[in-house]
């Protein structure tokens, strides 16, 4: 990548003898979006902290806008952080908060006050200038944490799962917010989070972690189309993915009692298709009534309407096995019917390696 | 539509009967315990009220027949003690010289203690909070004579400064855990937050920490007032006696062996010695409950 807005070069970092991240590489475009998406212990938050500075890297360096920051002091890199707590200061006024760390940069007053408002007018938080963070709610208490970065107008966001902490309805709302500041800044915006909806929503592109290493780097759609492994694919999708074990022989993949013509299917690599091998379909490439590469009948076990669309749980081959169907239509427990698949939408991932084939 | 018709039975709040086996049974134990705790100040109030004739019919209970304010003079301004007859007043000012500067002192080393332990992970943390809550563990006895030599060397033994080093020292174990315990308590992501803003290990812990502990410094006065003004072994062992503080000197007096025992005037002044942290507690009561609760729940 030319000119990235933050590069992470070789970073390890040890919490004694545990490795929490592992010689990991990263670039980050200039106003680019990229979402850090793992389970609770992958280490995505602790890269975070590594960014920002809060955390001692153990080897590597980090450079922001081509700036080797990797031994200066958090306030010192050109970053603002958001945190899941909000971490406002609760004895000081919002606008306390928000000019706190300007005034520990000796900015002069005047310029303190020109952006102290601007901040506001872009979060819409003027009223609450006055206001002790107690006196917020939680949505507003987020809003003035962005308001915090904000304000030091700096080249890197990061934040630390901020939407975590509010309920669901508010959570969509502040998303789009986001989603807008970040269009209307065009800030370089590096964000942490746990929940794939965010991070499909949010992202540019998704790094999807696990131990202390980055899985898969790449756009939200690459990333649910083409997972480029068994944890990714599981990871991503909600319901998750359905799984079968089976062998792979040519272009067909065979399991307990069904063979699957592969036609159409695109192989990651032209080496050698074959061996051992898990078969992934998500959910909504289900279709009822028979699909050009494989059908099946089954009954119905379970009905979960959820408004939008109804999630049904079959038994295919003998495992449990999810499909997506209209919001509308009626099913009910015990039904039969025939589903099918597309082959070409379809992932296969070595049974040993777990890698895409 | 649902019928809204009232239906017989149970409805509304569930009414509570005041007099209850349960509630007299309680109400009364509390009663008969606070009798029994208030019961020694009621005697010790009446008898510094009263006149040497009066106390000699021996009625401790009776209230005073004729009230009067002499002993309390006598304690605070004539009591003898040794050579010295200026009463009580000399060791109240030798309290309060020997109190401000140590409950200061020892807070303000203790927090920062406190808070470099919780916040900033130094190398060698533990190693130090470990020894520093080792030393709360050691009878004070073991290291008498050891001050007694430091302060010696130092050339502070006997004098006031002395004494305020030493109760500095000794609280220090006990505040440092008190302190750390509380700041471990506030969430660290205001601690980073404010590191991201710019403020250094000062400017963190005077606009971020001091400003959000005031319950727990609240604690810590009470505790350091109360122990260092109802000290009474460091005051007599490593002063002399024109330094001595308040609790020493009231011994003195009430112990004397020369003359009359005066009760009136002894209790007059165990009472005027006990004031100051009866008034603390009084005072700052409610915070003080609050900071200990605050420290346990969140610790």
């Amino acid at each position: 990548m030319e000119n990235p807005s933050v590069s992470i070069k070789n970073l390890d970092l040890n919490f004694g003898s545990v490795k929490v991240l592992k010689d990991l590489n990263l670039d980050i475009g200039e106003g680019e979006f990229l979402v850090l998406l793992g389970a609770s212990g992958c280490g995505k938050s602790t890269l975070l902290n590594c960014i920002a500075g809060l955390l001692d890297i153990s080897d590597g360096q980090i450079f922001i806008k081509d700036k080797n920051v990797t031994w200066e002091q958090p306030s010192e890199r050109g970053i603002g952080m958001v945190f899941q707590s909000y971490a406002l200061y609760p004895q000081m006024t919002v606008k306390g908060n928000l000019t706190f760390g300007l005034k520990n940069a000796k900015m002069p007053k005047a310029e303190i006050e020109q952006r102290v408002a601007r901040a506001a007018e872009i979060l819409q938080i003027e009223p609450l200038l006055h206001r002790k963070p107690a006196a917020l709610s939680g949505g507003q208490r987020q809003r003035v944490a962005i308001g915090r970065a904000l304000v030091r107008d700096v080249d890197v966001f990061l934040f630390d799962e901020p939407l975590s902490n509010l309920d669901a309805k508010l959570r969509a709302d502040l998303r789009v917010e986001l989603k807008l500041l970040h269009q209307r800044l065009n800030n370089t915006m590096i964000y942490v989070t746990h929940d794939q909806v965010e991070a499909m929503t949010l992202a540019d592109r998704i790094a999807i972690m696990k131990d202390g290493l980055i899985q898969q780097l790449a756009s939200p759609n690459e990333i649910y189309n083409r997972p480029v492994n068994k944890y990714v694919a599981d990871f991503i999708g909600s319901p998750a993915m359905n799984f079968f074990e089976g062998n792979v022989i040519g272009t067909t993949f065979t399991c307990t009692d069904a063979k699957i013509d592969l036609k159409g299917y695109a192989f990651a690599n032209s080496g050698k298709p074959g061996g051992e091998a898990w078969l992934g379909i998500r959910p909504e490439h289900v279709t009822v009534g028979g699909g050009n590469g494989f059908s099946a009948d089954i009954n119905v076990d379970l009905v979960e309407p959820m408004g939008s669309d109804t999630l049904v749980w079959t038994t295919v081959a003998g495992q449990p096995f999810r499909l997506r169907m209209d919001g509308q239509a009626r099913v009910a427990i015990g039904d039969k019917m025939t589903i099918g698949f597309d082959p070409a939408q379809v992932s296969l991932f070595d049974k040993h390696s777990e890698e895409r084939m | 539509m649902a019928d809204t018709a009232a239906v017989a039975g149970p409805r509304g709040p569930k009414p509570t009967k005041k007099f209850s086996r349960r509630n007299i049974f309680l109400y009364g134990t509390l009663i008969v315990i606070a009798l029994y705790y208030l019961l020694p100040l009621y005697v010790m109030v009446v008898t510094s009220l009263k006149g040497m004739p009066e106390i000699r019919i021996g009625n401790i209970f009776s209230p005073p027949v004729e009230i009067t304010f002499e002993p309390w003079v006598k304690a605070w301004s004539e009591a003898c003690t040794g050579l010295n007859c200026d009463g009580l007043s000399r060791g109240f000012g030798n309290s309060f010289r020997i109190l401000i500067p140590s409950v200061v002192l020892s807070i303000a080393i203790a927090s920062v203690n406190g808070y470099a332990l919780a916040n900033w992970r130094f190398k060698g943390a533990n190693v130090f909070f470990t020894i520093l809550i080792f030393g709360a563990f050691i009878p004070y006895q073991v290291m008498i004579y050891p001050i007694v030599i430091i302060l010696r060397e130092m050339g502070l033994y006997t004098k006031l400064g002395g004494l305020v080093l030493v109760h500095s020292v000794f609280g220090m174990p006990i505040l440092t855990l008190l302190f750390r315990n509380y700041f471990t308590s506030v969430p660290e992501e205001l601690f980073k937050a404010a590191r991201v803003d710019g403020a250094g290990f000062w400017g963190i812990y005077f606009r971020i920490m001091l400003p959000m502990s005031l319950p727990i410094f609240v604690v810590a006065i009470i505790l350091q007032v109360t122990g260092i003004w109802n000290d009474f072994l460091f005051g007599v062992i490593y002063t002399k006696p024109e330094n001595y503080p308040m609790t020493v000197q009231l011994n003195n007096i009430v112990n004397s062996v020369q003359g009359v025992k005066e009760y009136n005037v002894n209790m007059a002044a165990t009472l005027l010695t006990g004031l100051v942290p009866l008034i603390v507690y009084f005072v700052s009561g409610k915070l003080f409950v609050r900071g200990i609760a605050a420290g346990a729940v969140k610790g």
